[in-house]
């Protein structure tokens, strides 16, 4: 597609928005307090209608008094339910933002003729109209939208560099906070307001369910990736700016994807989406938290298990006195448990890094491979000493365990165990325990 | 008692399932009986918030009060199916909303609501392509069926399977959803078809334009959801009271909280019609919520919650009929929510002012109590030897008003109206130079508070290190609390440190003392 | 020929025999529980004898409460056996009750005491129908049994904690089970509601049922319990009070000792993380 200017408006007025909700929402995930973060874009429509009947306008400075009192009332309510009605706070949620959106669409359509707001335009925007609205500073045209919502991030920036450290306690341990002399509460409210001030700058151009997506999503994201705060800040900016960017980019390409060419769809509406491809791409690549990578992890955990397995066993065929006619592979496949695929790439690996040589299934230890095959053994049968002489465990039962525990020993634990012990030079199976390697 | 409240608990099924019934009955009954004349009556308005306010076959010549009249009793067909209609939608949300809110899953209702826009969408798109009709009914139900199921697998798939916590779950499907909804919406609209507009009703719902086999669709689902409710109804409670229990009886707890989301989930999408998907949540959360402050049993809970949804429902819709330009959808959770406030205010059980005016009583009785105590341990020798001769103690136990005031922590203001209200309930006397003493009846009373409160003391000492968590109960006598043997061994102490206390006095005196020792004495327990 | 492996399997497991396990009111082979990738049970073995009452002592985070839950299979068992009277569990459920933790359940539910005793008889009414008069009277009796006939109708949250767990109890009585688990049925209650509940179990072991109690004051166990089990993670030793229950085995159970396994559990975890 071609960019235009007006293109490129949107995309800025978006990741305006998407950037001063992505950084309040941080704090909201971060709290567990998501779902207030829908619950106030939903309530500050009442507020918003109330603030036109009054001022009969559509003065931005009214609509965001309306919009930050509709705003601290919802939390405020929310938790005075939560407290004296004893009701849990999910639902109290429930009872207050539904309660304020169902009188907000009251009075908007009582006073349709004079208030000109249109519930669908709160509810999805109209960024695309972003561009048309065009004001002059210093003789530049800029949006009125981008002016408002820079003014908007500035002052969520402002907020949390100012406040970093207070939010950071408070959102952390808020009993802590307030015993060190910050009031969390007022921090609470703080954060509600600005939340409502955002919703408001943002109904306009991205719409109220926008809004819940870009406060929620992108930090969610962020969260899935980093354990900083700072980090976190800074990484939800950069999804909600990408969602943004993608987004419009796919309002425009993605329709013509399913076979309606020259149509293009909701740039906010699309906005969500691709803030929640981001998400989805997260929860499977994400390289602490992600299930591909948990799972890459858990197949080379195991792969490592297999390695070291037929290392251990290749040592115990080789010791003294235990000579065994079967080839090495028909042992492997009687004993080394993971199956077919694992063992076989295992033996390949090994004898890649040059542990073990052999052919036809014969394989011998290297120097190298036994180094690493005597620390195992060593772990194994410590361990089996450990349990029967520390713990007590009969020495039939010993096995299973160490075959699990010698994985996991390092060395310095293996030392220990074996500074602890009595009887250094057997096993409990009279089996000898191979002196420290290196 | 038991046999009593057996009754009642039958008494209160027998009441649930007969509204359900009867409201499920008459709501299929009178629509059978007009759905040949009334035909050619329903007109369909598809423009959205214009058909929020609906029209009655009433005219303009008619007065309100006529309008009203044949509003409340149903005597025009539209109105019958708009209001019927969404009672019964008030009925089955409410009951399967009862168990949401006790499983604390209320908000889950928003979640799946918002994820049924894209299926609705995904449906209409679908039926243009293969039939050229997207509008059929069914066909978006079934895809806002398929839609709501995968928000909620979602959300339980992230919490269980990510770092994420459950409300940014919510967040984050109801959001992402919704979003995915507007955009193919934004490219229905650009298909040009004409009629893609209707589809936004289900954002705000179009209760006035409610066909009579809307409502129909809506009575099926709800005697559907109310029916398994009640059959399942022992189960759905172990699960949500205590989910490990009924894991350790054998029970397919995940089973039951996917049927119970199920239930939820159709009775969200045949609602999404009437009141919208934003909206439709309110239906789920404020009935159980305001039914709550009522009642403390679990059945009450349900008929109750019910009952709220349903009366919601009609109220709302009959003013939104009367009305002009009140949104029915809207009007209907006002009214749920002013239920709401006020049961939250003036609930039986848990409301604000039920629960403010236990607490104040409960202050007022235990000062009291604190009087007395403090009358009679400052004429303890005088009293004793009353309660000894069993006769009216005499004058010089009399304390002056300042003595009392000493005695404790408290304003000579607040003492005094202890004081006057203890006289009025003969307790208490006042001599012409203003000083106080005890009646024959408030020495009585006395004798149990200050024993009551050596009982305690002991008890606290005796058992210093275990009782602290007991202390809490300040309403429950301590008898019960402290069990009959070690009633019987505290007594014995208090018997050598205060013998006036539980010596053999006249039988008015120390009532309870004599009824523990026939207690004792049935039950074999020897003090 | 090195048959470690391969014939140390097989011999596994011979400290508890076959003719123990059949008649045996639980017993529990090889099972091993992980939270994530933390293992909180280790190959734990034990089988209780009929009639007893059994304490299971352990430090914090020991693992007892998670060990009634894998026993019950109320939580996912990475391996393991669990046979009742020689059975699986899973056939001999309705023998078995449970008491859980008090704080498990949110007690403003809107229930009253009685009818959370009557959930106890929920598995034998069976489903889609309602709790019928002679179920409440049999929960009647139960709570009666406790001392709490006077309470039945109070809603849960109006009682004390002592009064709660007196319920709880009366709930599991109600399920006529031949073995109980109880999962820390003293915390938070008074001396009283304590002798009250011993009285009880002690009754119920007369009665030949077989109690297993998580419990946590050493004060207390020599007169409570006939038989213990010592767990830290894995079983450190089990048999009657008086073989088992002596200093050597507690600074076993709860001294530094276990210092190492827990850091070579941590090491495992650890590695099962960065690796």
């Amino acid at each position: 597609m071609e960019w235009s200017v007006s293109d490129i408006w949107i995309v800025l007025a978006g990741s305006l928005s998407a950037a001063s909700c992505a950084l309040l929402g941080c704090y909201l995930v971060l709290k567990k307090m998501s779902m207030m973060g829908d619950a106030i874009s939903h309530a500050v429509l009442p507020g918003l209608a109330v603030a036109f009947l009054v001022a009969g306008t559509r003065d931005s400075f009214t609509m965001f008094v309306g919009a930050a009192i509709a705003g601290v009332f919802t939390a405020a309510v929310t938790q005075w339910i939560h407290s004296f009605g004893k009701v849990d706070e999910g639902s109290s949620m429930g009872v207050v933002f539904t309660t304020l959106f169902a009188i907000g669409l009251i009075l908007i359509v009582r006073a349709a003729d004079s208030v000109d707001l249109d519930p669908g335009c709160v509810l999805y925007g109209t960024i695309e109209l972003v561009p048309l609205d065009i004001r002059s500073i210093f003789g530049v045209n800029i949006p009125a939208a981008v002016i408002k919502l820079s003014a908007v991030l500035l002052i969520n920036i402002a907020f949390i560099l100012i406040f970093y450290k207070e939010l950071k306690i408070s959102t952390f341990d808020p009993a802590l906070s307030t015993t060190l002399g910050i009031n969390a509460r007022l921090m609470h409210y703080l954060l509600m307001t600005l939340v409502a001030m955002t919703t408001v700058a943002s109904f306009e151009s991205v719409g109220s369910i926008l809004v819940v997506a870009m406060l929620i999503v992108p930090a969610a994201t962020a969260h899935l990736i980093t354990d900083r705060l700072s980090v976190l800040l800074l990484l939800s900016g950069v999804f909600a700016v990408a969602s943004s960017f993608l987004g419009h980019l796919a309002a425009v390409v993605a329709p013509t994807w399913f076979g309606f060419d020259g149509v293009s769809t909701s740039t906010a509406g699309m906005m969500a989406v691709v803030s929640g491809c981001f998400f989805l791409v997260a929860v499977l690549v994400s390289p602490r938290y992600g299930v591909i990578s948990r799972m890459i992890h858990q197949l080379s955990l195991s792969l490592r298990i297999v390695r070291e397995d037929v290392l251990g066993l290749l040592y115990r065929v080789e010791e003294p006195g235990r000579a065994d006619p079967r080839k090495a592979s028909t042992l492997l496949r009687e004993v080394v448990q993971g199956g077919a695929i694992k063992r076989w790439l295992a033996v390949r690996s090994l004898r890649k890094a040059g542990k073990i040589v052999g052919q036809n299934g014969n394989y011998q230890l290297t120097p190298s491979g036994r180094g690493e095959a005597i620390d195992l053994i060593r772990s194994h049968r410590l361990w089996e000493s450990y349990l029967a002489e520390k713990l007590s465990v009969s020495p039939d039962s010993v096995h299973e365990p160490a075959e699990r525990m010698e994985h996991f020993l390092t060395e310095e634990l293996r030392e220990h165990i074996a500074a602890d012990m009595e009887q250094e030079a057997r096993d409990p199976h009279g089996k000898e325990i191979p002196s420290r390697h290196r | 008692m038991m046999r009593i409240s057996t009754h009642r608990n039958v008494a209160w099924w027998g009441v649930a399932v007969a509204f359900v019934m009867v409201a499920l009955s008459v709501g299929s009954g009178v629509f059978a009986a007009d759905i040949q004349s009334h035909a050619a009556a329903l007109t369909i308005e598809n423009t959205v918030l214009s058909a929020a306010q609906f029209k009655t076959a009433t005219t303009n010549g008619e007065s309100f009060t006529t309008q009203l009249w044949r509003t409340i009793f149903l005597r025009d067909y539209n109105t019958r199916v708009v209001v019927l209609g969404t009672m019964l939608l008030g009925i089955g949300s409410g009951v399967i909303g009862s168990f949401l809110l006790l499983r604390k899953r209320a908000l889950m209702g928003d979640a799946l609501s918002h994820a049924t826009l894209p299926g609705i969408a995904i449906a209409f798109i679908m039926m243009e392509w293969f039939f050229e009709d997207g509008k059929s009914l069914p066909g978006l139900l079934v895809g806002a069926f398929v839609f709501g199921t995968l928000g909620i697998v979602c959300v339980v798939l992230i919490r269980n399977f990510t770092r994420i916590k459950e409300d940014a779950a919510l967040g984050i499907v109801l959001s992402v959803f919704f979003g995915l909804g507007v955009a193919i919406m934004g490219v229905i609209q650009s298909m040009g078809t004409g009629h893609a507009a209707g589809l936004e009703s289900f954002i705000y719902g179009k209760t006035a334009s409610m066909l009579f086999s809307d409502a129909v669709l809506i009575a099926s689902v709800a005697g559907f959801v109310a029916l398994l409710c009640i059959l399942l109804y022992k189960e759905f409670t172990l699960v949500c009271f205590d989910a490990q229990f009924a894991g350790s009886l054998g029970w397919p707890v995940i089973s039951l909280d996917i049927a119970m989301m199920a239930l939820a989930i159709v009775i969200t999408v045949v609602g999404l019609q009437a009141v919208g998907l934003i909206l439709m949540l309110a239906f789920l959360v404020i009935p159980p919520a305001a039914a709550r402050f009522w009642t403390n049993d679990l059945s009450r809970l349900v008929v109750f919650s019910a009952a709220i949804g349903a009366i919601s429902g009609f109220v709302g819709a009959a003013m939104s009929a009367l009305v002009p330009r009140l949104p029915a959808g809207a009007i209907i959770v006002v009214v749920a929510s002013l239920f709401f406030l006020i049961s939250m205010i003036f609930g039986r059980r848990r409301g604000v002012l039920a629960r403010l005016v236990q607490h104040w009583q409960l202050s007022r009785k235990v000062a009291e109590q604190n009087l007395l105590r403090a009358l009679f341990e400052l004429g303890e020798p005088t009293y004793a030897h009353a309660l000894e001769k069993r006769e009216v103690p005499a004058g010089d136990a009399d304390v002056p008003f300042r003595a009392l005031l000493d005695r404790r922590v408290w304003s000579s203001q607040h003492l005094m109206s202890l004081v006057e209200s203890a006289k009025r309930k003969g307790l208490v006397r006042a001599t012409p130079d203003d000083r106080y003493a005890l009646t024959r009846q408030g020495l009585d009373e006395a004798v149990q508070v200050v024993r009551n409160h050596r009982l305690w003391e002991l008890y606290l000492i005796t058992h210093a290190d275990v009782a602290a968590g007991q202390v809490d109960r300040a309403a429950d006598r301590i008898e019960h609390v402290l069990g009959a043997s070690m009633v019987c061994e505290l007594e014995s102490l208090l018997s050598e440190k205060a013998p006036h206390l539980t010596m053999p006095a006249s039988p008015h005196v120390l009532v309870r003392s004599r009824q523990l020792s026939d207690a004792h004495k049935s039950t074999g327990d020897s003090c | 020929m090195q048959h470690d492996a391969v014939s140390q399997a097989v011999e596994e497991g011979a400290d508890v025999s076959e003719a123990q396990l059949s008649d045996s009111p639980l017993a529990v082979r090889d099972l091993t529980v992980a939270y994530g990738r933390k293992p909180v049970l280790w190959d734990v073995e034990f089988a209780v004898p009929r009639g007893k009452l059994v304490g299971i002592l352990g430090p914090n985070g020991a693992g007892k409460s998670t060990m009634l839950k894998a026993v019950q299979q109320l939580i996912p068992v990475a391996s393991g056996r669990v046979l009742v009277f020689g059975k699986p569990y899973r056939t001999q459920r309705n023998i078995v009750g449970y008491v859980p933790q008090r704080e498990a359940v949110d007690w403003d539910f809107p229930v009253s005491a009685l009818d959370v005793v009557a959930m106890g008889r929920y598995a034998k009414i069976g489903w889609f129908r309602p709790v019928t008069r002679k179920h409440k009277t049999a929960a009647f009796e139960a709570l009666e049994r406790v001392g709490m006939g006077d309470y039945a109708h109070r809603q849960i949250s109006q009682l004390s904690g002592g009064q709660q767990q007196r319920v709880f109890l009366a709930r599991a009585l109600s399920q006529d089970a031949e073995l109980y688990l109880m999962d820390e049925p003293f915390v938070g209650v008074d001396a009283a509601t304590e002798r009250a509940i011993i009285h009880i179990l002690q009754d119920l072991r007369s009665a030949g049922k077989t109690v297993l109690v998580v419990h946590h004051d050493l004060q207390t166990v020599e007169d409570y319990f006939d038989h213990v089990i010592l767990l830290n993670m894995r079983v450190v030793s089990v048999g009657p009070t008086k073989e088992v229950f002596t200093s050597e085995n507690l600074q076993k159970t709860y001294g530094g000792r276990l210092t190492l396994l827990d850091q070579a559990i941590h090491a495992a975890a650890g590695s099962g993380r960065s690796a």
